[in-house]
């Protein structure tokens, strides 16, 4: 209960992986019962719409599977593109960086965690 | 009058061509001294458009040119398919028409994110889009 995924995308992936990325996450998510996921993507030297379209996908997925989900690191030119391409990412929350990216996690999911805590005052630890 | 540098041919037939075609694009644009930014807008354009290519096009070749005009150097790259061409190319220009199930900003947004952008097509023979990045355009 309240665990996070983190996700480091290392390499540029082609079509295929990002669709694969896109189930494993699901089944993570189900398998682990995580309440967020942390998508890095500092290591993305593009973001084309196809893969914008993933992490949004991605967003409402974890949605419906009750997670939350917050894309960080973003190249600020990767961001200067995604404007002038269109791709506005609606859905997807971002955050600056890992760090910044689990607290805004905790936020999200924390109004939850704390009607749980009335329950059980020991358990404080989220991560 | 535009005068070429170098010329670079190379073939997509399937999406794991895309990524090294992505790659090769990029190393000519670090060598002509292109900034990070125009860097990564011609990469997302030529992303978009070889994503076209592979996906209504059926794959085809590309050729990724060095050029000069003036004092300004710059990136021409273009995209050659032997597709079903496009019936209706202002239709296709549009924000968010998409004949497939994308966001349908591949041509608009290729074209917003670079200089010079020209696309022709013959039903039934195939599409062909040339664009151009000047390294401070």
């Amino acid at each position: 209960m309240g665990k996070f995924l983190l996700v480091t995308i290392q390499v540029d992936l082609y079509d295929r992986l990002a669709l694969n990325l896109e189930t494993d996450l699901a089944n993570m998510v189900n398998k682990t019962g995580a309440r967020g996921v942390l998508i890095d993507i500092s290591a993305l030297s593009i973001v084309d719409s196809f893969m914008g379209r993933i992490l949004g996908n991605i967003g409402t997925m974890s949605k419906i599977m009750d997670a939350e989900s917050v894309v960080v690191g973003m190249q600020p030119a990767v961001a200067i593109t995604l404007v002038e391409l269109g791709l506005e990412l609606k859905g997807v929350s971002t955050a600056l960086n890992v760090e910044k990216g689990m607290q805004l996690l905790h936020t999200k999911v924390g109004s939850f965690e704390d009607e749980e805590k009335e329950e059980d005052a020991d358990d404080n630890s989220i991560e | 009058m535009i005068i070429v540098l170098s010329k670079d041919a190379m073939a997509i037939q399937k999406e794991q061509d895309v990524v090294p075609f992505r790659n090769r694009v990029k190393e000519y644009a670090v060598k002509i001294g292109m900034s990070l930014v125009n860097q990564t807008k011609l990469i997302t354009a030529a992303s978009e458009l070889v994503r076209n290519m592979l996906k209504y096009g059926g794959g085809g070749s590309t050729l990724i040119e060095v050029i000069s005009k003036g004092r300004e150097n710059g990136i021409r790259l273009t995209f050659a398919d032997k597709g079903p061409g496009i019936k209706d190319i202002p239709l296709a220009m549009q924000d968010g028409y998409s004949t497939g199930k994308s966001l349908g900003l591949g041509l608009p947004g290729a074209k917003r994110l670079v200089s010079e952008f020209d696309i022709k097509s013959t039903p039934g023979k195939g599409t062909t889009v040339t664009v151009i990045k000047w390294k401070n355009g």
